[in-house]
């Protein structure tokens, strides 16, 4: 009578959940973060302090505080009806986001001054100077901070587990209940959860890789 | 905008049609300093000017106040008779006419010679790729890089830097180029490449705003030296009356410290 065995539709779930949940919030992380980065360092004063306001506001609450607002109040007042999975992905993606953002701030920082000013003189906009010329010179330092948050990302999921959205920790909780040995239960979770952090570990090693022979 | 338009008016070799970009009364602080102070200048197209002066004068800050690279307390500057508008896609369309070389070149770093030289054309002027590339590669053999053309701006020297820095402007048919000390990053023997380089453009016709202390250069191309020192204009003069015999005090003493080493 093996746990997973015996629970393995369940674990499945739980596991393609963790992955769902961990590809739509990294995908929000992402594109929120590096908008909001694009904020914080443009010409515009409103912008500026619009991205300031976000990454403080996001970076110091605590992701499970998030997870009641999104959870309970935000379907109260503004979207009725949306899917614990949705709330859950809005909430894990938006508090990533202020991590990404600050670690794209600080790659575009490490890019030379002058490359902005030769490109402005150029006539390019400074939308166009950030995408071309500045985020994709940032991109190196930003890689090695990015695998982080991501690892960091997904093991925040589990917080989401809590909030009715099905992802491998609340299958721990259902087995535990239901009276099976933590031990095995604990070592199949933590399995699962390597598979996902190491591969996004790997994907970054290689984009790392190709960005070195790339210049 | 013209097409490939590699020897610039030929028909109109000679300066003066007009003035293409008059500073009036322009002040600019940083801080406490006073780096432009009272500043009224006035560059005929076709004009080559040398702004010379010593460290610290407001020279750099000057060059970068005519593309809006700094921003000005008072005063106004017009290019071309439009006024310099707000940080914005109108300000955008404007630099591109203003070509910029800078003392540390700035090539992008991520991108290769050719591509330094397109982008500016493909992503402002909306050039299309073919013809980008095929101005691009003209333009890279008349400053004589032509066979570099696929390398990364690090894998050249400084020389060749400037010159891809030089035809990258070039590509955006600037009514004026501004250089900011563009030789005095370089090796002793990469600086008459450069220099050459410029002195061409300038026969050419393209009207020319150097800082420089290369005191052939503004022998042999100025039509007119401004001597700047505590963000003032000091002196204007043709360079042969600058160099031979200076007016004012401070440029004697600055030509004195220069010409002993
Ligand atoms: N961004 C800045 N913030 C504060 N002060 C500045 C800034 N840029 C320049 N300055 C100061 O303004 C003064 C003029 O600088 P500028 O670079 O225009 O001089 P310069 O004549 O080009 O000198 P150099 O020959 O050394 O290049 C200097 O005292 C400099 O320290
Ligand atoms: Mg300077």
């Amino acid at each position: 009578m093996n746990v997973l065995l015996d629970y393995f539709p369940e674990f499945r779930d739980g596991f393609i959940g963790t992955v769902s949940i961990t590809a739509v919030s990294t995908a929000i992380a992402l594109v929120l973060g590096v908008v909001i980065a694009g904020f914080r360092v443009s010409p515009v004063p409103p912008l500026r302090w619009f991205g300031t306001a976000w990454v403080t506001l996001l970076r110091n609450t605590p992701l499970t505080l998030l997870f009641l607002v999104t959870t309970f109040v935000v379907p109260e007042i503004l979207f009725p009806g949306m899917s614990a999975f949705v709330l859950g992905s809005l909430a894990l993606g938006f508090y990533t986001s202020s991590f990404v953002c600050e670690a794209v701030r600080s790659g575009i920082n490490t890019v030379p001054l002058g490359q902005a000013e030769a490109a402005r003189s150029l006539g390019m906009t400074f939308s166009q100077t950030l995408r071309l010329i500045v985020l994709p010179q940032a991109t190196r330092t930003v890689l090695p901070p990015m695998s982080s948050i991501l690892i960091a990302l997904t093991k925040n999921s589990a917080i989401a587990g809590a909030f009715s959205v099905t992802e491998l920790f609340g299958w721990q909780k259902l087995l535990s209940e239901e009276g099976y040995d933590i031990v095995p239960i604990f070592l199949w979770v933590s399995l699962a959860y390597l598979a996902v952090t190491f591969t996004i570990s790997g994907i970054f090693r290689i984009l790392e890789r190709r960005l070195e022979v790339a210049r | 905008m013209s097409g490939v338009s590699v020897t610039k008016g030929a028909e109109d070799a000679g300066p003066a049609t007009g003035d293409l970009v008059v500073l009036s009364n322009v002040n600019k602080h940083f801080g406490a300093l006073h780096v432009l102070q009272d500043i009224d200048l006035t560059i005929a197209r076709g004009e080559v000017v040398v702004v010379i002066g010593p460290s610290g004068s407001g020279k750099s800050t000057l060059c970068r106040t005519i593309n809006r690279l700094e921003t000005i307390d008072s005063g106004s500057i017009t290019i071309d008779g439009k006024p310099l508008p707000q940080e914005g896609k109108e300000l955008a369309r404007l630099r591109a006419d203003v070509g910029m070389v800078f003392q540390s070149f700035n090539l992008f770093a991520h991108k290769t010679v050719l591509e330094n030289v397109m982008l500016g054309q493909v992503k402002v002027r909306k050039a299309d790729k073919k013809a980008a590339e095929q101005k691009a590669r003209t333009l890279l053999d008349r400053v004589g890089v032509g066979t570099q053309a696929d390398k990364y701006p690090a894998q050249l020297s400084g020389g060749q830097q400037q010159r891809v820095a030089i035809a990258r402007a070039l590509a955006m048919d600037p009514k004026v180029m501004l250089f900011d000390e563009p030789t005095s990053a370089l090796d002793p023997e990469m600086i008459n490449e450069v220099l050459e380089v410029m002195q061409q453009l300038a026969r050419d016709g393209m009207t020319m705003v150097v800082v420089t202390h290369e005191m052939g250069f503004a022998r042999s191309a100025a039509n007119r030296v401004v001597f700047m020192a505590d963000g003032r204009i000091v002196e204007e003069a043709t360079p042969d009356q600058f160099f031979s015999s200076p007016r004012s005090d401070r440029a004697k003493d600055f030509l004195s410290k220069i010409l002993h080493h």
